[in-house]
């Protein structure tokens, strides 16, 4: 590995004035494995004394083949490959991935499916806000806000689990759908944990917002003009922060963000505090968000089958089978998706799955042949979802930014070619803009407040 | 020597687990992160599960002041000269961890980018599965490498001769 | 899809000012595609920018797609996805790399300073080279990486190791199965 040569900076200046030191610039390697760095990427520095002259970035420390493994495994298989593109926010990778697949297939998600997708979606950029701020303020010394705001992410990082079954690596959304039903009581304790994060937030907004070490690290440091920004390709709290309110949820709205309503905060001058700034309101207003999701979420399946159609326990090819139609229809349901308190009679009606794109629920699988059968089909190789000939792109606001799919199928069980377009690619890309200038330590600051996640940079 | 020869005499066995004590209670981490399994190391590291509680409390960021080093997250084959680099730098007696499934066998990530398991590059102590494991899963681990810095015979010049595996 | 279907005003104007450079337009699922002759490409490219009417000025995403399973020639396809703020519309523009064995096309940096890192990916991954492009070298593999890994000859488990690996004791190869 040898270090790059800046072209444009000489490596040794004879002093102008005799009898003075000679100049030198001098080639630090910040990483890959760096302290202060939360993600693995190498910044070879150029530096003037501590001001960083130039900088060259490299990637690809985290490679590990997503898009390879996509064309490897089926649809509904690349699920646990999404969670682990960017780790912080899996739900939201999740969400993004099915909404490609669907596209391909032409099917919409049930309007209680959608109000799911858009709660999940905003925890997700919520615990992403909390990581990023936590990292961010520990790499530059404040270790209390590391902990409050941990503290904060346990209390979703709970109702992750009780939802999904996992705290990180959820694999929740299905292709139609999601994998079952919100377990009973769920929202009003998602709306208790989102006053409990709120006191940490406030508490951190305390320790943080008006405190001067803080600001001399990171006010005017980082700073990006609005212009260079867009064309560089930046989306997301890093866009916004230069005064541009570019958000794919306000201006190509999907799910139902258009029926929802908050603010795009902004910030002025693009620089670290701005971005602060940025994701602590943007916290807030995901907050609103799902408030309002659970004021306005309805009733009804979680999942729909090929055609689009909602599916419901009338429609239970299954249930009927086995002679259940009339009790099922009489029952109130109270699904859970665990295997152990889940009524089973009741979960067909609520999971019934399709037998093209949607995995039969567990209690099916192992219950009864039918379930069994279907669940082999849908995940032996070759089976399972099969779209129909076509490419499409499609983009959700994530919390870094624009999340784009690109998908190609060629009508076989397995995708042709899945592309990620991970939004802090960009944002590094244009990383060495932002630190020129500027002094060693505010690499660290600025990285921080980027907010890179290595798993979705390399993939 | 002839002590040797008859097995290890009174007073070197008591050196020997006291220095084990010392060292068991006195691990000092140095965590390599590269990956998702990085964000339930801060969970463990942070108050709510509190790896402080079992004697590793410092994360050193240094891999010359660390005796434990903790390999967090899928390690892709452009990252394998830099672990060993790391593993290297640290002094004698250390640890490693393998914390997660990436780092245990390459977990799912079965292609040309993944090393399958870091055993391949360096020695591992102690392997934790889980894709992330869970915060519970990691202090159990711990414990469980501390019962076997106990059981290792130890000198004062530093060597550590590790019990048998079973 | 629909060859030669002129209904987008964006292909019109783009078929006007390139001519038979268009090869193809469809719009599958919605989203608007034109394909352009590779010696086209970039003034294409410089058109949909520069042009008012058009005003592509925001890069989505660049990509490649190698359709050697699919048995199609020209092997490589490049994929672009351009978006409009101010008409708030996207496009996606496709161009195929002529020679199958040295495949090249123009580089767009000139026109997109965020096309730098994506084109040096696709020169990575598929081997596509980009003329004009300041800085094209491996970005997520190594240099001492040989091949191109997304080529679809490509094995997804072939591994070219930097270190030497460590030869595993029986013990545990035992408790893997």
């Amino acid at each position: 590995m040898n270090p790059p040569t800046f072209p444009s900076i000489p490596v040794e200046t004879t002093p102008s004035v005799p009898g003075t030191l000679t100049q030198r610039v001098m080639l630090l390697n910040m990483g890959p494995s760096h302290p202060a760095m939360h993600g693995v990427i190498r910044i070879v520095l150029a530096l003037d004394g501590e001001r960083v002259e130039d900088a060259d970035i490299e990637i690809g420390y985290l490679h590990r083949a997503f898009e390879k493994e996509c064309e490897v495994v089926g649809w509904g298989q690349a699920f646990p490959y999404t969670d682990r593109l960017n780790y912080v926010s899996p739900l939201i990778n999740n969400v993004c991935y099915a909404m490609g697949v669907e596209k391909l297939l032409d099917i919409h998600p049930t309007e209680r499916c959608a109000y799911i997708r858009v709660i999940i979606s905003e925890i997700s950029r919520i615990t992403d806000h909390l990581t990023c701020i936590a990292a961010c303020a520990m790499e530059m010394g404040a270790m209390t806000p590391f902990i409050y705001l941990m503290k904060a992410r346990e209390y979703l990082y709970e109702l992750v689990e009780e939802l999904t079954g996992a705290r990180l690596t959820v694999s929740y959304v299905r292709v139609g759908g999601v994998k079952a039903d919100l377990p009973a009581g769920w929202l009003e304790r998602l709306d208790k944990a989102l006053d409990l994060v709120a006191i940490e937030m406030e508490e951190v907004d305390r320790l943080l917002t008006r405190n001067r070490i803080f600001i001399d690290r990171t006010k005017n440091v980082g700073k990006v003009s609005s212009d260079v920004a867009w064309s560089l390709g930046f989306t997301g709290p890093v866009l916004r922060s230069t005064g541009r309110a570019r958000d794919l949820r306000k201006d190509e709205p999907y799910l139902v963000y258009d029926r929802l309503d908050f603010d795009v905060p902004v910030g002025t001058v693009g620089d670290n505090y701005d971005r602060y700034l940025v994701r602590m309101e943007e916290m807030r207003q995901s907050t609103r968000l799902i408030r309002q999701a659970i004021r306005q979420i309805p009733g009804g399946a979680v999942q729909v089958d090929a055609a689009g159609h909602p599916l419901t326990g009338a429609q239970m090819v299954d249930a009927a089978k086995m002679g259940m139609t009339a009790d099922l229809l009489l029952r109130t349901v109270r699904p859970d998706p665990t295997l152990e308190g889940t009524d089973k009679t009741s979960a067909h009606r609520v999971n019934a799955p399709d037998k093209t794109t949607v995995l039969p629920p567990k209690e099916d699988t192992y219950g009864n042949i039918e379930g069994l059968m279907n669940h082999f089909m849908l995940i032996m190789e070759g089976e399972g979802i099969k779209p129909p000939p076509g490419e499409i792109y499609i983009a959700n606001e994530a919390a870094n930014g624009e999340l784009g799919f690109y998908m190609v199928s060629d009508g076989s069980g397995r995708a042709y070619r899945v592309h990620c377009r991970p939004p802090c690619y960009y944002l590094m890309q244009g990383m060495d803009r932002m630190i020129k200038g500027d002094m060693i330590a505010d690499v660290i600051a600025t990285f921080g407040t980027i907010n890179m996640i290595a798993g979705e940079l390399d993939r | 020597m002839a002590v040797d020869s008859q097995g290890p005499g009174f007073f070197t066995s008591r050196l020997s687990d006291g220095i084990a004590w010392a060292r068991k209670w006195s691990l000092f981490p140095y965590p390599f992160v590269t990956a998702c399994c990085g964000m339930e190391y801060m969970s463990v590291s942070s108050a709510h599960y509190d790896l402080d509680r079992f004697g590793a409390a410092w994360p050193r960021f240094s891999p010359r002041q660390a005796d434990l080093l903790m390999v967090v997250g899928t390690i892709s084959q452009k990252m394998a000269p830099i672990l060993r680099m790391v593993h290297e730098q640290m002094c004698d007696p250390k640890w490693v961890i393998a914390f997660g499934v990436c780092t245990c066998t390459g977990g799912f990530y079965d292609n040309y980018a993944t090393v399958q398991g870091i055993d391949r590059i360096i020695p591992v102590d102690c392997y934790i599965p889980g894709c992330p494991p869970r915060p519970e899963t990691v202090l159990d681990a711990l414990m469980k490498l501390q019962a076997n810095i106990q059981a290792s015979r130890h000198t004062l010049t530093g060597s550590v001769q590790r019990p048998p595996r079973h | 899809m629909t060859n030669g279907d002129s209904s987008y005003p964006v292909t019109e104007r783009l078929r006007a000012r390139c001519g038979d450079g268009v090869i193809e337009c469809h719009a599958h699922r919605g989203d608007e595609t034109i394909v352009v002759r590779a010696d086209c490409y970039h003034q294409a490219v410089q058109f949909l920018h520069d042009d008012p009417e058009c005003d592509f000025d925001f890069l989505s995403d660049l990509t490649a797609v190698d359709r050697w399973k699919l048995r199609q020639s020209p092997r490589f396809e490049i994929i672009l996805h351009l978006y409009s703020s101010r008409r708030n519309a996207r496009i996606r523009l496709k161009t195929r790399a002529q020679d199958d064995a040295a495949p090249t096309v123009d580089s767009i940096v000139d026109v997109y300073p965020a096309a730098n890192w994506p084109e040096r990916e696709v020169w990575d991954m598929f081997g596509v080279r980009f003329a004009g492009h300041p800085n094209l070298k491996r970005i997520l593999m190594y240099e001492e990486f040989v091949g191109h890994p997304l080529r679809k000859d490509y094995p997804v488990n072939k591994r070219q190791p930097l270190v030497e690996e460590r030869h595993i004791p029986d013990d545990r190869a035992g408790m893997m199965f």
